[in-house]
């Protein structure tokens, strides 16, 4: 027995090697946990497509993937929000976004009584969490939903408490649609100085302490909720209209920004115009440097985008995530070329 | 004095030279001497090396606040403006709470172990504790999460707040909105987490007692209890405060379940029924998505924090055994 497994591990070892020799090109990557799931079933269907390609991706956050590109320790990184101008500028070398999926984030709620869909306008979501609005049966929420017998109780605010791409768009939402938001807390950031409420770590953190505590307001991933049917409130879009967040309206957002987008592809898509548009919606990149030495390497990242724009887009919906615009993988596939 | 009975009686050292060291070399005496000397110094190295890559690494953030840091109450990574206080306060009352907890719970159970169990029984439960003291923090988290903190919204909370919250001073720590995470829940659940360390090492030092200390009580006319809590325990005092100084290193930078269940806004509240966070779960909530560069250095330097704090509690630590030593002294 011993001698047999001794040779399989041989065979394998010998197979292994000549893999590496033969033309084996891997790739290494890291960065965002919210496309994980997608990017893990991409790199895999990719891989038996191409089995000379491989790539290893890590999903250490955001932060760690633009901190592990620019000390080229990883091939491309990955980001649920855009490199800002500042990282941009301290990089060594110049590096390229594209967007990959689109996802989307909802408000989860658990109140006593209260079994329906609640509708938020823009003004509420700003106020629960900035503090301002701290009863269920404030005016500003009482007013989209009528009908609809709110408590008087006080609103328990969850929020993350890990730094994420979620609050990153959550934030980017609500620094958009209110000033004082904006002023007081700031920009759209992977974690921020919450004025109010309690913090759970990951979307299931978030959900836990939402189901668990009466009266509680909580944000998660739309695929998440998705996922583990959890249910989600509508949110007033820019043309007034309360929309309940699906795939379809995710791509809407896109489309409807899809010609004031630039060429590198950094823009935020909260609150994009349009009826059907839903308002906290976002891309999330791959960060491809954009001059790659190794020429084995450069051609499979292209080929891989190439891939992932075409045949890769036809996975997302089954994982809950959003497609991308029409317009939008237009520009894309003319960008590649400038991967060099 | 014990000092003198316990002193081990050491061999004349042989005459110092070349021929002297090689016989000590043919022994093994030197080898061993070089090697635990190695490794002792590998401790030391390991030491200062992190202490190094933390105060190199946080070069950024302690120029641009200071000492400020100590005490500025606002942790803002959009507004690049960090101040540990909120973690600092956070990190000491919930390990503070744990130990008042764990403490009595621990040296009782350690006495009832050692001095009162049978044996086997003794020995039996001994290992269960061991096995506690094993379990992943993570797991006690979850625990947390689906047992302390529904019972403390629905339970603990409420009924603190009816009875010891109308208490003139001490009511302020147990006042306002209970949402069954905070301080006092992570306090509780790291008091469950430190207690078999309590128990364990408490138990082998009582164990270690003398047979002749007891007797001794006894012929004098102590009842057991009294024999117990005036010779044995005194005796073994050093020891039962290390076991406590370790629970509280333990307490101190528990990071996983007190991130459960501790409800993570950076917020100084003297309600212990209020949600804050510590200086671990801050860094392990925030670390992976750190983007600047002032952002990435306090979080190091909230590491350095915890090192001093972990420093000057286990400094404080042995000034308090060496006065208890000296102050009273084990009973002869």
């Amino acid at each position: 027995m011993k001698k047999s497994l001794l040779v399989v591990w041989l065979m394998t070892l010998t197979a292994a090697i000549a893999a590496a020799q033969g033309g084996t090109v891997l790739l290494n990557a890291a960065g965002a946990t919210f496309p994980y799931p997608i990017y893990s079933k991409w790199f895999d269907v990719y891989h038996t497509a191409h089995p000379n390609v491989q790539i290893n991706y890590q999903s250490i956050g955001s932060g760690g993937g633009i901190r592990q590109l620019q000390a080229g320790t990883v091939d491309f990184g990955a980001s649920d929000g855009p490199m800002t101008d500042e990282q941009l500028a301290q990089s060594k070398f110049k590096i390229l976004h594209f967007p990959t999926v689109l996802g989307a984030v909802v408000p989860t709620y658990n109140i006593a009584g209260v079994t329906g869909e609640l509708n938020f306008t823009q003004k509420a979501l700003a106020g629960i969490y900035l503090g301002t609005i701290t009863k269920w049966n404030d005016p500003e929420i009482a007013k989209a939903n009528s009908g609809v017998k709110l408590p008087s109780a006080d609103i328990v605010v969850v929020h993350r408490s890990d730094g994420s791409g979620t609050s990153y768009i959550w934030t980017d939402f609500l620094a958009k649609v209110s000033d004082d938001w904006k002023n007081k807390v700031g920009k759209a950031a992977t974690s921020v100085n919450w004025p109010v409420g309690l913090g759970g770590k990951g979307n299931e953190g978030v959900t836990g302490l939402v189901k668990q505590t009466p009266n509680a307001i909580g944000y998660i991933e739309l695929i998440y909720a998705v996922q583990n049917n959890i249910p989600y409130g509508k949110v007033q879009n820019a043309a007034g209209k309360f929309v309940k967040a699906d795939l379809a309206g995710v791509t809407a957002a896109a489309a409807a920004d899809a010609k004031s987008i630039p060429d590198d592809f950094r823009v935020s898509i909260t609150n994009a115009p349009g009826p059907t548009v839903y308002p906290i919606s976002s891309f999330t990149w791959l960060l491809i440097p954009a001059q790659i030495q190794d020429a084995a390497k450069r051609d499979a990242i292209k080929d891989f985008l190439k891939w992932m724009l075409t045949e890769g887009q036809k996975y997302n919906e089954g994982l809950s995530y959003a497609q991308l615009p029409k317009a939008v993988i237009v520009r894309e596939t003319k960008a590649i070329s400038l991967i060099q | 004095m014990s000092a003198a009975a316990t002193t081990i009686a050491h061999e004349v050292p042989p005459q110092a030279g070349p021929r002297a060291f090689l016989h000590r070399l043919r022994q093994g005496d030197e080898i061993a001497h070089l090697i635990t000397l190695t490794f002792a110094a590998v401790i030391l190295l390991l030491t200062s090396m992190l202490v190094y890559e933390l105060w190199v690494n946080s070069h950024l953030s302690r120029t641009a606040f200071g000492w400020s840091f100590f005490w500025t109450k606002v942790w803002d990574p959009n507004f690049d403006n960090f101040g540990a206080a909120p973690f600092i306060y956070g990190t000491l009352v919930t390990s503070a709470v744990a130990l008042v907890l764990a403490v009595p719970l621990g040296l009782a159970s350690a006495i009832f172990l050692s001095e009162l169990a049978p044996r086997n029984i003794s020995d039996v439960i001994s290992f269960l504790i061991d096995l506690l003291a094993a379990v992943p923090s993570v797991i006690y988290g979850l625990l947390g999460i689906f047992i302390v903190v529904p019972l403390m919204r629905t339970t603990i909370g409420p009924l603190l707040i009816n009875t010891v919250g109308n208490v003139p001073y001490i009511g302020v720590l147990f006042r306002g909105p209970n949402y069954g995470v905070g301080f006092l829940t992570a306090g509780i659940v790291l008091a469950i987490m430190v207690v078999p360390f309590i128990i364990s090492v408490s138990r082998e030092v009582l164990l270690t007692v003398p047979r002749e200390q007891r007797e001794a009580a006894m012929a004098l006319g102590a009842t057991r209890w009294e024999s117990t809590w005036q010779v044995v325990v005194p005796w073994a005092r050093t020891g039962i405060m290390g076991s406590v100084f370790l629970a509280l290193a333990r307490a101190l930078g528990e990071t996983m379940a007190v991130t459960m269940v501790i409800g993570n806004a950076a917020a100084i509240k003297a309600s212990l029924l209020a949600p804050g966070d510590t200086i671990a779960s801050t860094i392990a909530n925030q670390f992976t998505e750190a983007t600047g560069d002032l952002y990435l250095s306090s979080l190091i330097e909230l590491g350095l924090v915890l090192f001093l704090i972990t420093f000057i509690l286990n400094g404080l630590a042995r000034i308090l055994i060496v006065a208890t030593e000296r102050g009273g002294g084990r009973p002869a």
